[in-house]
Order: structure tokens, then C-alpha cells, then sequence
């Protein structure tokens, strides 16, 4: 066993851990966090995104390990105050999901593509996207809503919305 | 878009976001594999890493001994040797069908086929230990092609049935009295000068469903009901089939289907692990849950397609066709899936699709071979008819010189036709191909991409481009309850709705349809807000559980709303009568004269009326109501079509090919659909994108690849290469402005959920063939990768090129080229 | 699916690793960015019994400048690479190529000297490494010592990194002012290369006067197109001239087959890639 110290959406954690449990088993089973899901073994499909210290990570191809000391920030953590984030609005607005199992993942590396590149071009959107697959939407609307979403974002763009708000310090 | 409810404007037909959406983007879900109830033990399977292989050993005592281990069993362990799993479809009453083990006690007859399943405390160590069971095999010849398996001599996959003929199913025409011999139509073609016959060969190579949510089955055994939660499309038959299959009174059995992430056909099956948590939950008396690996699933869930189309069309030489001879060769896999070996009779019906061939003739021969099973996957038959048809049709205009969409044109069935009575007895309702062809042709700019393709081929420009044509129909609702039957189905067709009107006036509807993405919650709450009159808002739908909704047949074949949507019309009218009569009765009218509109029954010439809220709680409060009647608004409805509803559409394909390396770029996609009238836009939308990318990926870059040895080579993500954002562009889709409403249903709704799957695929792979045939090129087999598109070139060239190895481990290229049965290399 | 069971150590210093790699012996893994290894542990296609985190060294991660060369950290990540002032400027080549280098995520984790210490020949750095003639430093028990990227790629996942060795940094000459392209030919956006050519040109006055080309998945090792270089070396910067020396990138090749390509499509498409990357360096 070793020991892993976390903060995981905003809480603090310490536990004990084989050395071989993947950061994403570690959310789900021991934390409970189980909006953060698995969809391959390979590191392909990107549904176990979360961000670790600021940036998207895969966390199925993270050890809980590997963890220690960081800020990880999961889909359960990006609203704030009972407010959706921007990103996530959008994928409601613009159907950008339909079984929601490629969601929390899209939804995480979407908010980091934002991040980087505040203003992304439908290619841009695609390329950063690249590493989440989704069998349902054809992902058009995946890449409408996020740049619906990079438009709400813009500051002062929509005054109902809010600040923008970046997570653990967007992708960067 | 925010909700509020107007009620002087319908909710059909509006763009509503999605209601399940907020548990969907927050992480609030219920999947399966999230749910744990305490004292849950971990189920682990051992496959067989052989095709085709005696077990002569079992040695299960490291793994007995590992720690956490409660412990291992084989099918004789369980005492489930002699439980077989179901096939609900008989294709004939001779069908040969294997006994389909929960586990194969004998021999293994796929790769990844279960020998034996380990329980323990945690996934981690069922795990291990399972690395732990030694196996021993002597290995069979593996049957793998589908013409071997079928001549004389070949090995059998099950020796006891003496052949690897499952059943041949054949629909002439002529003979059915539903129109001419295409024996007849051939002989008097090819004795006409006048009139051509055409053949050609078409590979539906194998694919897999890729749902992104991996199965699962939790079962827990400690209530009255066994509760079984598994990530399904279908709970209801779920639980029926488990009491056919292991004799648990289905009274005593709970399934429910909580979120489930993505099916597409891939769902619709009995599982033996399914069947193996019940059994070991009922063993052991604690919760047990199973959930495959992303590689167990590739491996192990069943395939879809994979047939070998042998086609022959008979036209005159001015281009009107006379007759369509179809032979198929089906791979069902090992054995047979729930529906497997009526995935290519449901096709049988639609190989005539727009056009009005005179005579037609459909023989389909299933066949074991020593691979994973088949069954339902998007479209399930529908896409490999469309796509035969829609190929030939291009290769008849090749053959006759003609405009690939002009030919289709002086064949399909026009407006003025409908209702139109096909080769094979349909009776399709509606439809008009014009206008959805006009409207596609516009959008797509056909003439000026004609000529562009022109300039380059002129200059010969190694960026070649081609143009592809689907003009595709299918028949969406399954099913009228009587068709099946005709066709030896074990089920109905129809769907079961309930509604409940609660005391403060909100709605409860019940509905048997299982929604696992498809967006039923919001879609029907749209219906069901227009037929009582109530806000969107108010209602709520529950569905894929058996406890909540005992009665329904799930979704798959674009039924949900063809069907089910129907079914909850048809209690929502329920409704509406036992509210008029309790208003009658409470404003002292005559029935007669009570007039319903927008949530209010009115007394006619009066401005006294009870809204229909208050007569939920005037029927709740029972103080006052008629005699005849009970204190009760509440309804069910069971449905059952009289007909299969027929929506088509064009799609256009504007594809560009780099003739140096072979690379496909599509460049445009433009497809107009005719689905009759639309319950949600959004929905609609997004079903369409959806399956175009599923159609799109058959032709450009799915196929399950086995080795000699009947190993799947390509058995993870790296390497079973769904298609990112990043290899797909933005389609061009609408839905025609005056769609011809179904007539069959009081809704005038066709389906969508397959649509863009169906049509797809062919006009993207006549898009390439369209590039490349001045070239001399004549086809592409699927997916058309850059290789077998720049191969095809130099063979059209005469320039001799290598084989293409499907089955080839490559050293390099990542860990998906690193045989699973031969490791090597270091990695860091 | 969850990787058997491993010890987990985590060195604070190089020679800390050194001390651990050699207590775990042959049973003993690197992990580095883990973007290879991890996805390997959980497929069970390897279990060691020792993995040794060198997330925990600083002295391995980042980038600076020394004299004539660019010096990476063996651990920094990619993500780090592509955005690196010093690399665009000095190295563009190897920005440019780590930017196709799987996903987002990936490459937020994902380290240079863990790819080329993997040394999959699919992978994409290990060309950029030979053409660029990169020099790996690696550390053992008894000091340090620098080998060329010629001398680093031994074999299909085989390196000349030694038992109890790391590698700690990879030092790139600048190629100021040189142009460059990598040209990569992958069946989805998220596959690994079927083909890809890293080239960096030098062109004085409309001739190419130096040429680096180095080729992905062309062979059991990243392989240098030693043939087309010589080939463009005093040539035009021509489409027609460097089509014609584009011809020789087949040789000196071993073109693996499978499932994506057969070797002939593979050697014809080093040939096309080779021309469509020289032409974008040189232009």
C-alpha cells in the first residue's frame, strides 16, 4: 500500500492505496466519484478525463500514485455555487450528447481546450477533441457547442451567464 | 433555450433541449457499473485465447488460492451445463441452432468465449486470479471463411449438426404471388438484345457495435425480486428470457436498465455473464457484478454484419430494371445471438428499396463459423440491402451510360404512386423521393460539382474527386405483430404506455421503450404535453425498469417513437375520456358537449370549464363522480402497428481522393430526410449526424480483422479505429419542409434512429468508386482505407501490388500491435 | 482492466534511481510519463514487479539552452516541448512533430525520453531525434555518458540504454534559421504513423545546402534517409528536384506490413511523404 494526499473538486483526501490502482478507480470506487467514467483500456476514448493540477489528464493511464500531492478536478466539480459552468450549458443547448457516456470526459477537455485557445476555429475544436471518442452525435455538435460555449465565455459576452468560469487554472 | 410552458403552441415539432441532459453533463449518472451495493463480489471471466479448441484441462487451484478469492467455477461447478441460451428467431422451422453454453464446457468454439468465472472481494483480484486458471487445449481447425465452411469436407464448427448450414431462407416473389420470377426476368434479359443483366459481388465486412459504455450486469439477490441492473437496450425481454433461460419465475425477477451508454444493437442480446450473475448471486447470496474490459467487449460482444452480397440486376437498355436476384451468405459467428439469424431476413425486404423492380427474388444461407457471434447492429439487415441496391443502381448507370441519379430517378416510385404496394408486399404509405432528391441536389450544388470533377479529371489532378448517391428508404417501426409472427419472430411488435395522473396535477407516463441515448424522456414529454394539454415541465417519464414499467418490448428498429410514442397517444386518449366524463358529470353537461382543448374541458357555447388538472384531483379527491366510472383518470395502452412506417431521404457525398497516397477525404455531406412529421428537430438532427458517422465508418474505417487462427487482431481502441472529430467534417442535413406524414400512426411519425446508418455507407463508397472509375477503378471493398484505394489504382493501372495482410501484427505501432499472445518488447 | 501488482518507488534524485534500478533488477520498470507503459500494464501485457516513478526528479524536467544546442530534460513533457520558445525557434522540427503526437492528454503527461526509450519505431520523436542528430545523455551507476541518436535506436523497442541506466536529457544542435516539416500519415487522427518523415532543410539562395531526413516506422528502428539527403544536397529547391531525390527514401529501409499498410504501399508512401516534406521544409 502507499499513500496518496488529494484534493479532489475542492475536498481533501488521504488514503491508502495498492500502487497499482489507476487515479480513475481511485475516483470512483474509493472516493465515489463516479461521474468520471471508463470506457477503454487503452487510453483511447478519453471518458476518464479529469484535470490534474490544471490540465486534462486521462486518468486511466494515471496511478492514484502518481496523484499524490496534486489537485485533481473531476465533471462532478466544474459547476460552481450550483451554477453550470459554460461548457457545460452548451452541451445542453446545442444537443452535444445523447448517451452521456463520452460526456464528463468531452466536457473536461473541452474546458481545457478553452483554456489554451479561448477562441477556436471548427478545426481547432476537432484536433483538440481528437483524443475523446463518441459513438452517438457525429460530434458536430460536440464542436457547436464548444464554441457556443468559447462565445459565452468571451468576457462580457452574456451578462446572465457570469464570469467565465476557468477550472484549477484551465489548461495552461 | 429556457422552458416555459405556453400553452397556446403545440410542443411537437420544437427544438427542446434535452431534459435528461442535467444529470448527463454533471456526473449525476447512474451507469451500471456505478452501482455497488454493499457486500458486492466481483465477477472475472477466462476466455479462451483459441478459435476453435477441445478443453482437456482445468486446473483452478493457484487461482482457488489466490487471496480475496471466493472462488471458481466451471459451467459443471454451477450445474449449468445443460442451460443453452435463447434464440427468439426460428428463420425456418429446420433452422439448425447450436446449444449456446454459459460457459463452454467441451469445446470452445470462438475466441473469447468463456471457459470458467471467477468471483472475489475485489475487480483487481477476480483479476489475478483469473490469470491463475490454467486451461488446457487441444486446438481444432478454426472455420473461418464463409464459402469453405459451406463445401464439402469443411470442418464443422458443431459436429453434432452435421453441417455449417444454419437455415436458408428464401422470398421469391413470383411465388409468393407479390410479383414476376426473376428467374424468368434473367432468362428473358439475356435472350433480349435490348436488355442487360449485370452481376456483382459486395463484401458487408465485419464491425462492432462500440458502444462507449462497456456491458455490465450487477445482480442483487437479497429482496423478494432478484434485482438484476444491467446496461441493456432491452430490460423487458431481459427478464423474460432469463426465466426461459434459467427458470427463475419471472415474477421473482427485477431488471432494470438505469442510464446506459449507447447501444446501438450491440445491446439487444441475452448475455452469459448476465445469466452468471444470477446464478452465482442466487449461489453465494450476495451481489454480483460483472463489467467487461473495452478489450473483452471487441472480443466478446457480438458483431454486426458481415456478409457476402451476390447480386444481379436485370434492366432494359433505356435504363427501367426488371428484375433483382439476391444471394447472401451471412456469418452468424459460433452460434446463433437472440435475433442474429434474422439480421439479414429483415433486410430481405428492402434490397427492392425506392424502386419499382417487377420482380425480385431473396435467398439468404446462414453460416457457423468459428468466430465471435453476430447480431443486430444499426440498421440490422436494412443498411446491407440499402447498400447493395444503391451500389448496383450506380453500376447499372455506369453499364448503360447514364447519371447515376437520373436512372434512380426513372425508377423509384413517384409521389403521385403512394400508397405503393412493393415487389415484396409492402404496402409503403408515403413518400416523395422528388422533393427530398430536389432539395439535396440544390443544397449540395450537383452540377457544379459534376463539372468540377470534369476540370479535374481533364487535368488530370492528383486530387481526384467523386460523387456519391444514396437515395435510400427503410421501414422503421418494428413491428406489426402479425408480420412477425409470419415470419417465426418469438415476440410481438407492439409497445405498452401507461400515464398516471397524480393529485397536484403533474403526469407520470410509464413507457416499455428503453431510451439508452436517444432522448425519450424529452421527445415524449413533448407528446404527451400536446395530447393532455398539460406544461412540458409537468411531465415525467419513467421507463427501463420492470418494477415501474412491467410491460414493454424496448428499443431497437427505430421504434421508440413510431411505436412507443404511439402507445402513449393512445393512453393519453384514455385520458382525455374518463376526464370528459368526469367533467361532464361535474359541470352538469352532457358528454356531448364537453369540448377538450389545450388542457380545458369546456361545456360548448359556455364559458364554465374544469381544467384537466382539476380533474385529476377532483378523481384523486373521489368526493364526486359519475356512477359509471372509477374515482381514476389513469390509463394504459398497449399498441400495435398495422404497418412499418417508410421514411428515405438523399444523401450526396462529395468525395476528394489523393491518388498518390490512396487517402479519402470527405469533403461534403449533404442529406435531406423525409422521417414525416418531427416531434423534436434537435433530436432529429442528432440522430442523423450520429448515424451518418456510424455509416460513414463502415465505409471508411471499421472492420473487425481475424487472423488464420481465428484471432481478432484488431481487439482494442488502437487498433479497431472508431472515427475521432478530427476525422470527420461537418454534414449538411435537413428534413424536408412538407414531409409525407405517415398515415399508418395518429402522429404521422416514420423513425430516425437508423436512418443516416442506412444510407450512408453507399454513397460515401460510390463517392469513391466515382473518383477513381475513370481511372478504370471498378470497386473498393470496405472500409476504403488509403491502401486499398491506392491498391486499386495500380491494379487499374496494370501495376502488380502486394496482398493486403488484414491480419498482420505489426512490431511497431503502439501497444495495439503488440500480440496479446505474444508480447514482446520493452516499454517505458 | 487493472495491472497486476507492483512495488512503487519514487526516487527524489537521479542517482536514486540508479541505486533502485539496480535493487529491482531485471523485474524493474521506468515509468516516465506513463502514456505508453500504463495503457501496457493494464492489457497485463507486462508486469514488473518494481515501478520506478522518476515523476519526482526535477533535475529531469525542463529546457534550456547550452551554447549551440537545446537541452531537454529526458521528463519533460510534451505539452512543454510544443510551447517552448527556444524549441520553435531553434528545434521547430520537433515541436512541430511532437504536436502530432496523440491527443491533448496525452501530451500533457506524455515525456520526450520516455517515447524515444520506448523506442517504438511507429513513434514519431524517434525520427525527429535521428534526422536532427540528437545526442542522449544517460546516467548509470558509474557517471554519465553520451550516445548519438544513430548509436540510441538498437531495435524494435531496444535501445543502448544499459541495465541499471537512464536516460536524463537529450540534447538537440540548433538548426536556426533551417526550415522543417514533419509529414505524418496516420488512418485516423488518433493512430500511430503508418508513414511520417521529419525533414529540416537548409536553402541558401534557392539551393538546398544541407538536409536532415528522417523517417517513422520505416523499420525495426526510426530510420535516416541518408540517400535523399545526399540526393537534395546542392539541388534547387525544385518540386521536380526534390521528387527525384524523394525516390531514394526506400533505401536502407526494412518496411514493416500489417493490417494498415503492406511494406510496398509503406515504401511508396516514404516516397510521396519524403517529397511533400521536403518541399514544405524548403518552401
Amino acid at each position: 500500500m502507499a499513500q496518496v494526499r488529494v484534493t479532489v473538486d475542492g475536498v481533501n483526501y488521504a488514503d491508502d492505496v495498492e500502487p497499482r490502482t489507476l487515479l480513475v478507480h481511485y475516483l470512483r470506487e474509493q472516493l465515489g466519484k463516479t461521474g468520471t467514467l471508463v470506457g477503454c483500456d487503452t487510453s483511447n476514448c478519453g471518458a476518464c478525463t479529469v484535470h490534474l493540477n490544471g490540465q486534462s489528464v486521462k486518468s486511466c493511464s494515471v496511478l492514484a500514485v502518481q496523484a499524490d500531492g496534486a489537485e485533481v478536478t473531476t465533471i462532478e466539480g466544474v459547476a460552481r455555487d450550483g451554477k453550470l459552468h459554460p461548457v457545460q450549458e452548451a452541451f445542453n443547448e446545442f444537443h452535444a450528447l445523447q448517451c452521456g457516456y463520452c460526456t464528463p470526459g468531452m466536457i473536461m477537455q473541452a474546458i481545457d481546450l478553452l483554456g489554451d485557445n479561448p477562441d477556436p476555429d471548427e478545426h481547432e475544436v476537432r484536433e483538440g477533441i481528437e483524443g475523446n471518442l463518441c459513438r452517438c452525435t457525429g460530434y458536430q455538435n460536440i464542436v457547436r457547442a464548444v464554441q457556443g460555449a468559447a462565445q459565452a465565455m468571451k468576457p462580457g459576452a452574456t451578462a446572465d451567464r457570469g464570469a467565465p468560469a476557468p477550472v484549477a487554472g484551465g489548461g495552461n | 433555450m429556457t422552458a416555459t410552458a405556453d400553452p397556446t403552441t403545440l410542443e411537437i415539432g420544437k427544438a427542446r433541449t434535452r431534459k435528461e441532459d442535467a444529470r448527463l453533463i454533471t456526473g449525476r449518472t447512474k451507469y451500471t457499473d456505478s452501482i455497488t451495493p454493499h457486500g458486492t463480489l466481483h465477477l472475472s471471466v477466462v476466455r479462451s485465447p483459441l478459435a476453435h479448441a477441445t478443453i482437456t484441462g482445468i486446473d483452478k487451484s493457484a487461482a482457488e488460492a489466490a487471496p480475496g478469492v471466493i472462488g471458481v467455477y466451471t459451467a459443471a461447478d454451477l450445474g449449468v451445463e445443460a442451460v443453452g441460451l435463447p434464440c427468439a428467431w426460428p428463420i425456418t422451422p429446420d433452422q439448425k441452432a447450436p446449444q449456446r453454453p454459459l460457459l463452454a464446457s467441451k469445446t470452445v468454439h470462438f475466441a473469447g468465449e468463456g471457459v470458467a468465472v471467477v468471483v472475489a472481494r475485489t475487480v483487481a483480484e477476480a483479476r489475478d486470479a483469473a490469470d491463475l486458471v490454467e486451461i488446457d487445449y487441444d486446438p481444432l481447425e478454426p472455420v473461418l471463411d464463409m464459402e469453405a465452411a459451406i463445401a464439402p469436407g469443411a470442418t464443422l464448427v458443431h459436429p453434432e449438426l452435421e453441417t455449417n448450414e444454419s437455415a436458408t431462407w428464401v422470398f421469391d416473389a413470383g411465388a409468393a404471388g407479390t410479383g414476376g420470377s426473376v428467374d424468368e426476368a434473367i432468362a428473358a434479359a439475356e435472350a433480349d438484345p435490348d436488355s442487360i443483366v449485370l452481376k456483382r459481388r459486395f463484401i458487408q465486412q465485419r464491425l462492432i457495435p462500440a458502444f462507449m459504455e462497456p456491458r455490465s450486469a450487477v445482480c442483487d439477490p437479497s429482496g423478494e425480486q432478484i434485482t438484476l441492473w444491467a446496461a441493456t437496450q432491452v430490460p423487458h425481454i431481459l427478464r423474460t428470457m432469463t426465466t426461459v433461460t434459467l427458470g427463475v419465475p419471472e415474477s421473482k425477477l427485477r431488471v432494470i436498465a438505469p442510464d446506459v451508454g449507447g447501444g446501438f444493437g450491440g445491446k439487444i442480446g441475452v448475455l452469459p455473464e448476465e445469466m452468471l450473475t444470477v446464478v452465482l448471486a442466487q449461489k453465494l447470496g450476495k451481489p454480483i457484478k460483472w463489467t467487461e474490459t473495452r478489450s473483452e467487449s471487441l472480443l466478446a460482444a457480438h458483431h454486426g454484419r458481415d456478409q457476402i452480397q451476390d447480386i444481379t440486376i436485370t434492366a432494359k437498355k433505356d435504363g427501367t430494371v426488371t428484375g433483382l436476384d439476391v444471394h447472401l451468405l451471412a456469418d452468424m459467428g459460433a452460434y446463433l445471438g437472440l435475433v442474429g439469424p434474422g439480421v439479414p431476413i429483415l433486410g430481405a425486404f428492402m434490397f427492392n428499396a425506392i424502386y419499382k423492380f417487377p420482380a425480385y427474388k431473396f435467398t439468404c444461407t446462414n453460416v457457423f463459423t468459428t468466430k465471435t457471434l453476430t447480431d443486430a447492429y444499426r440498421g440490422a439487415g436494412r443498411p446491407e440491402a440499402t447498400f447493395a441496391v444503391e451500389r448496383i443502381m450506380d453500376e447499372l448507370a455506369v453499364e448503360l451510360g447514364r447519371d447515376p441519379m437520373e436512372l434512380r430517378q426513372q425508377n423509384w416510385i413517384k409521389h403521385e404512386e403512394f400508397p405503393f404496394t412493393t415487389v415484396v408486399g409492402l404496402t409503403y404509405d408515403t413518400g416523395n423521393y422528388e422533393q427530398a432528391t430536389d432539395q439535396a441536389m440544390e443544397m449540395f450544388d450537383y452540377a457544379g460539382l459534376r463539372r468540377e470533377q470534369e476540370e479535374r479529371r481533364k487535368n488530370n489532378d492528383p486530387v481526384q474527386l467523386g460523387i456519391g448517391i444514396s437515395t435510400f428508404t427503410e421501414m422503421c417501426g418494428l413491428a406489426p405483430s402479425r408480420v412477425l409472427g409470419s415470419l417465426a419472430y418469438g415476440a410481438g411488435g407492439w409497445e405498452a404506455a401507461s400515464i398516471r395522473m397524480l393529485a397536484t396535477g403533474k403526469v407520470e407516463v410509464i413507457t416499455g421503450a428503453s431510451a439508452h441515448g436517444q432522448g425519450h424522456e424529452t421527445a415524449f414529454s413533448q407528446i404527451v404535453a400536446d395530447q393532455l394539454g398539460v406544461p412540458f415541465e409537468d411531465v415525467e417519464i419513467l421507463h427501463g425498469d420492470t418494477q415501474i414499467s412491467p410491460k414493454g418490448l424496448d428499443t431497437y428498429g427505430s421504434r421508440s417513437l413510431a411505436v412507443g410514442g404511439i402507445a402513449i397517444v393512445k393512453a393519453a386518449e384514455k385520458v382525455i375520456a374518463k376526464a370528459k366524463k368526469l367533467a361532464a358529470h361535474l359541470l352538469e353537461a352532457s358528454e356531448d358537449d364537453i369540448e377538450f382543448s389545450g388542457g380545458n374541458f369546456t361545456v360548448r357555447g359556455t364559458d364554465k370549464g374544469k381544467a384537466i388538472q382539476e380533474l385529476a384531483f377532483a378523481a384523486f379527491m373521489a368526493h364526486d363522480y359519475p356512477e359509471d366510472m372509477e374515482p381514476s383518470l389513469d390509463s394504459d395502452a398497449v399498441y400495435d402497428p398495422e404497418n412499418f412506417s417508410y421514411p428515405h431521404g438523399t444523401h450526396l457525398a462529395a468525395i476528394e481522393i489523393d491518388t498518390e497516397t490512396g487517402h479519402v477525404n470527405l469533403r461534403k455531406y449533404v442529406c435531406v430526410d423525409d422521417i414525416g412529421n418531427v416531434v423534436n428537430p434537435l433530436i432529429v438532427e442528432g440522430q442523423v449526424h450520429g448515424g451518418l458517422a456510424q455509416g460513414i465508418a463502415q465505409a471508411l474505417f471499421e472492420e473487425a480483422n481475424y487472423d488464420d487462427q481465428g484471432t481478432l487482431v484488431n481487439g482494442t481502441f488502437v487498433d479497431y479505429t472508431l472515427p475521432s472529430a478530427a476525422d470527420l467534417p461537418s454534414f449538411d442535413t435537413a428534413t424536408v419542409p412538407n414531409p409525407a406524414a405517415a398515415t399508418s400512426n395518429p402522429l404521422g411519425v416514420k423513425g430516425v434512429g437508423e436512418a443516416g446508418t442506412i444510407a450512408s455507407t453507399p454513397a460515401i463508397v460510390n463517392g469513391v468508386i466515382d473518383a477513381l472509375r475513370h481511372l478504370g477503378v471498378t470497386n473498393v471493398e470496405m472500409p476504403c482505407t488509403s491502401q486499398r484505394v491506392w491498391r486499386a489504382i495500380q491494379d487499374a493501372k496494370g501495376n502488380a501490388t502486394q496482398e493486403t495482410p488484414i491480419d498482420t501484427h505489426s512490431p511497431g505501432a503502439g501497444l495495439g500491435s503488440i500480440d496479446p499472445n505474444n508480447p514482446q518488447g520493452e516499454t517505458e | 482492466m487493472i495491472p497486476s501488482k507492483f512495488d512503487y518507488v519514487k526516487p527524489a534524485s537521479v542517482a536514486d534511481a540508479i541505486t533502485a534500478l539496480q535493487q529491482g533488477g531485471d523485474d524493474a520498470k521506468i515509468l516516465a510519463g506513463g502514456q505508453s507503459l500504463i495503457p501496457v500494464l493494464r492489457l497485463r501485457l507486462a508486469a514488473p514487479s518494481v515501478i520506478i516513478d522518476l515523476g519526482g526528479i526535477a533535475e529531469l524536467r525542463g529546457i534550456r539552452e547550452d551554447g549551440d544546442h537545446i537541452v531537454i530534460g529526458a521528463m519533460t513533457p510534451y505539452h512543454d516541448i510544443i510551447r517552448d520558445d527556444l524549441v520553435k525557434q531553434h528545434v521547430a522540427l520537433l515541436a512541430q512533430a511532437t504536436a502530432t503526437v496523440a491527443d491533448n492528454q496525452v501530451r500533457h503527461r506524455g515525456t520526450l525520453g520516455g517515447s524515444l526509450a520506448h523506442a517504438d519505431p511507429a513513434g514519431d520523436l524517434g525520427a525527429v531525434a535521428l534526422a536532427l542528430e540528437a545526442e542522449l545523455v544517460i546516467a548509470g551507476a558509474s557517471g554519465s555518458r553520451t550516445v548519438t541518436a544513430k548509436d540510441f535506436f538498437v531495435d524494435y523497442f531496444t535501445t543502448a540504454l544499459g541495465e541499471g541506466e537512464i536516460l536524463t536529457e537529450i540534447r538537440f544542435p540548433k538548426y536556426t534559421g533551417w526550415g522543417s516539416h514533419y509529414e505524418k500519415f496516420n488512418r485516423t487522427a488518433q493512430a500511430w504513423s503508418m508513414c511520417a518523415v521529419a525533414v529540416a532543410v537548409k536553402v541558401d539562395g534557392g539551393t538546398i545546402s544541407e538536409a536532415r531526413v528522417g523517417l517513422t516506422n520505416m523499420g525495426t528502428t526510426p530510420i535516416r534517409a541518408a540517400g535523399v539527403e545526399a540526393a537534395l544536397v546542392g539541388q534547387s529547391a525544385s518540386a521536380d528536384a526534390i521528387r527525384a531525390a524523394a525516390e531514394h527514401a526506400t533505401e536502407g529501409t526494412a518496411a514493416p506490413s500489417d493490417a494498415d499498410a503492406a511494406a510496398d504501399y509503406r515504401e511508396h508512401l516514404a516516397k510521396v511523404l519524403t517529397g511533400r516534406a521536403v518541399l514544405a521544409a524548403a518552401g
